[in-house]
């Protein structure tokens, strides 16, 4: 029983991060019908940047302080502003063209960020695992669970929450619903749409910020974690649909409980498992389970 | 003889009743138009019996044979062919070359990969007859993206004629073409159509271009036929004049 | 006007006479380091076939270039052979097989799903590569000897990097021109009409009777055969294959080089990749964060040369040779 809830949470804790990656990507293309294929390095960017400023904060010390753990979102804070600065100087001058275009300088963008990370933080990995073991672990039964997963977890839902309450409560979020539905129309109304869509394309980078920020703690920052982030977070849009947040959190938790499920049962072919379910979900139901056709 | 039927007909988008329980009945050989205001109904029951969408519930019916569910590709082997409302051309080719396309692949020959197209010189001049015909033989070499509205809505219909029809759907061949490029265009293709003894069913909002070039007039009013008949039995149409009529901008 | 037009058949003339010539008058390794660029244009007018002529964009074609390459390691470490023509058939068939499975699940997508499709689909091959070690050689790959060509018939002797500059820049010259006669066919043939077509409207091929999918499938199907042609020929080259040449950083080359030379023609890719291949040599060198420098040349040509450099040059009245 217990090994069964340390499953179910490994599950959510993945989904957590999957959610937030996935839900950048899917909002991003709901509002402005682009995919920015270095999405995946802004989650980097994210873990990078926190990383690093975990490090700093600790200097040559071994635990972490309380109020260290207050850095978690500067990563994040980074990612929306790296996306802030990216959308009106590359992704801008392209709306009106094919959209090869768009997944060539994405693609571009994607390969000046990988090395930009090696520039600047070395081709070795960042740790930032005295926030990991800060917290400790909770005992219950016979297992032990480090308590900062939870506290992943938890962020996961709040940050569910409140991008719902965000979109579908606010009047920002009906600014932005408008433009998704129907760009020209919410122009011919008013709506700055320049500015509608940097908006959404920093929260988006946010939201991908934020996953790594609050997974590198337990996993640490390497090169290479945002193509394979994206690839991911592509096969629970897939499975989700691409352009819906409620998809996007159907879709990671699909992913973290087969995964979780797949890496018990059969390490070997983990990664197939996930293909094999975004495949056969592309089949029967190629917008998804919520996707916009 | 009946080329085309519907029967009851139905497609729906969420609350609106796009195509409403439609029969609706073609005789081959004639020419008819399709009118309504906008929302009416009309290209969504084109898209309906051309297959680019399927219907909720109902038969069609072509030549005596059941193609409800029919595959575009099969419709089009059938002899069902359209032009569309916004332009749809290959741009980058030739407007040579987008006619012998549908020449190509008319006769199967798309599937060649080692012949080259330039040599096929059946095709090659098939499509430029059909060019002549639409008065499109001046500027075969340049690419279709080039050419004027009226042109391209040319184009358009030359393109659907060339896959050899038997029953031809014209969706509004003079929709942003200016008022006096209207008649020359609708002369090519009645003359067009009607020496190629192809059906044909316009969609129009121009009256004065469906009064002229129509015998039969079909009215289509929130998804279904308000009304069917020659000129003179729409123009006196009650329900016609005032859902329509009145709105229409020549 | 039947075959290639005249202005094309006036340069190929001699830019053929100086390919012919090039290694009596070249250092050996000018020649051999060409020899790599014509492998990489191959892959280039394979991966082209899709890009410029059907619009789809592919970030996964190393799966195919890799296939072709593991194919004849698996054929010189298991079957025993040597022969340039086995390795040939092998890479082909290998990379067509691979092809066709993973183009039955992409190309019912376009644009953006097609692209992180493939992409994942060829790192799944890539990760397959490390799993199954034993096989495959793991990190530190196969090693391949040099092959007989011509069924046996020319061999290396000794000097293998006299072979390479010699006989084999030869047999990939011949290999290369019959490549580029066979793609130029295919794209000027019905069937590249209707591929030409389905790139600039799906909906209207779909409505002039060509099945969207089906045709894309079999130009997925021989874009690949292409590149996997290339790995076949590039691994005898290399001496060795390793898993990175099933990574996407490769896919991302061959999407760098087309564009570099221009997809919207046929000579661009080549032009491109011949290019792209002098630009890796002289500037790894230089440099470790030859990503960046790929990325932002990328972004620069997207934002100032559409075009490519063929492309532009076409713009400017220089090379008039066109697509369809």
């Amino acid at each position: 029983m217990d090994t069964l809830v340390v499953h179910v949470l490994n599950a959510l804790l993945y989904a957590s991060v999957m959610f937030l990656i996935a839900g950048g990507l899917s909002l991003i293309y709901g509002v402005m019908r682009i995919v920015n294929l270095a999405h995946g390095n802004l989650y980097a960017f994210g873990a990078y940047v926190t990383a690093w400023a975990v490090g700093r904060a600790l200097g040559t010390a071994t635990e972490a302080s309380l109020w260290m753990y207050a850095l978690l979102p500067v990563g994040a804070v980074a990612a929306a502003a790296l996306g802030a600065v990216l959308e009106p100087t590359l992704l801008r001058p392209l709306y009106r063209r094919a959209e090869e275009y768009q997944l060539l300088i994405t693609f571009g963008l994607l390969l000046i960020l990988e090395d930009l990370m090696r520039l600047i933080w070395g081709p070795y990995p960042l740790q930032a695992s005295a926030l990991y073991e800060g917290l400790g672990s909770l005992t219950f039964g016979e297992s032990i669970y480090p308590t900062y997963n939870l506290v992943v977890i938890v962020i996961g839902g709040v940050a569910a929450a409140g991008l719902w309450a965000f979109v579908y409560r606010t009047q920002f979020g009906v600014v932005l619903r408008a433009t998704s539905q129907n760009m020209r129309m919410a122009s011919a109304l008013g709506v700055n749409v320049n500015r509608v869509y940097v908006q959404a394309f920093t929260l988006g980078c946010f939201m991908a910020g934020l996953g790594g920020s609050v997974i590198v703690p337990q996993q640490g920052a390497v090169l290479g974690m945002g193509v394979d982030a994206l690839i991911l977070a592509f096969v629970v849009v897939v499975i989700g649909g691409l352009g819906s947040l409620e998809g996007a959190l159907i879709g990671a938790l699909m992913v973290g409980f087969v995964r979780e499920a797949g890496i018990t049962f059969f390490p070997e072919i983990e990664l197939a498992v996930l293909y094999l379910m975004a495949a056969g979900v592309l089949m029967i139901r190629p917008a998804g389970i919520l996707g916009r056709a | 003889m009946d080329i085309l039927r519907t029967t009851q007909l139905c497609k729906s988008f969420g609350e609106t009743h796009a195509v409403d329980h439609v029969d609706f009945t073609v005789t081959a050989g004639e020419v008819l138009a399709l009118i309504g205001s906008n929302g009416a109904g009309k290209t969504t029951l084109i898209n309906l019996i051309s297959g680019l969408i399927p219907p909720d519930s109902g038969r069609i019916e072509f030549q005596g044979a059941d193609i409800t569910r029919a595959s575009v590709h099969h419709k089009i082997e059938l002899g069902i062919a359209r032009s569309f409302q916004l332009v749809n051309l290959f741009d980058q080719l030739s407007v040579h070359d987008n006619v012998t396309l549908a020449i190509f692949s008319r006769e199967g020959r798309t599937r060649r990969l080692f012949s080259l197209a330039a040599a096929d010189t059946a095709v090659r001049d098939e499509a430029v007859t059909v060019l002549k015909q639409f008065g499109l033989d001046a500027r075969t070499a340049a690419p279709a993206g080039g050419l004027s509205q009226g042109e391209r809505k040319l184009l358009d219909v030359a393109v659907a004629y060339a896959l050899r029809p038997k029953l031809l759907f014209l969706d509004e061949p003079t929709s942003g073409v200016s008022t006096r490029e209207k008649a020359p265009i609708m002369d090519i293709i009645t003359a067009v159509v009607r020496s190629g003894g192809i059906t044909a069913v316009i969609v129009e909002h121009d009256m004065d271009v469906v009064f002229t070039y129509c015998p039969r007039i079909v009215a289509m009013h929130q998804g279904a036929i308000l009304a069917d008949g020659t000129p003179d039995q729409i123009r006196n149409h009650p329900q016609v004049t005032a859902n329509l009529l009145g709105a229409q901008t020549a | 006007m039947t075959g290639p037009p005249r202005r094309v058949l006036a340069w190929s003339a001699p830019v053929l006479l100086a390919l012919i010539v090039l290694p009596y008058v070249v250092p050996p390794y000018q020649t051999v380091l060409l020899t790599y660029g014509l492998v990489f244009a191959i892959a280039a007018l394979g991966f082209n076939l899709l890009l410029g002529y059907t619009g789809l964009l592919s970030f996964g074609h190393s799966a195919y270039f890799g296939m072709g390459a593991y194919a004849v390691a698996f054929i010189v470490k298991y079957l025993k052979l040597e022969s340039m023509e086995a390795f040939l058939l092998g890479g082909i068939l290998a990379s067509g097989a691979v092809a066709a499975l993973f183009g039955l699940l992409c190309v019912r997508y376009t644009k953006i799903f097609f692209g992180i499709l493939t992409m994942a689909l060829s790192q799944v091959l890539w990760s397959l590569a490390f799993k199954f070690f034993w096989v495959t050689g793991g990190s530190d790959g196969l090693r391949v000897p040099t092959p007989t060509l011509l069924g046996g018939y020319v061999r290396a002797g000794g000097d293998k990097f006299e072979f390479l500059s010699h006989r084999y820049y030869f047999y990939v010259l011949a290999v290369f021109a019959v490549c580029v006669a066979v793609m130029w066919v295919i794209v000027h043939s019905p069937f590249g009409k209707a591929l030409q077509a389905i790139r600039d409207n799906e909906t209207r091929a779909e409505f002039v009777g060509v099945q969207v999918w089906h045709y894309r499938w079999v130009a997925f199907l021989i874009s690949g055969m292409f590149t996997g042609l290339a790995g076949a020929l590039w691994v005898p080259l290399n001496g060795l294959t390793t898993p990175d040449i099933l990574h996407w950083t490769f896919s991302g080359k061959m999407v760098f080089f087309t564009v570099l030379g221009g997809f919207q023609t046929f000579f661009g890719p080549i032009i491109g990749a011949v290019i792209f291949n002098y630009l890796e040599t002289y500037a790894v060198g230089h440099t470790v964060y030859w990503q960046m420098v790929l990325g932002i040349v990328l972004v620069v040509l997207v934002l100032a040369l559409p075009a490519g450099i063929v492309g532009t040059l076409r713009h400017l009245g220089l090379r008039p040779v066109k697509m369809s």
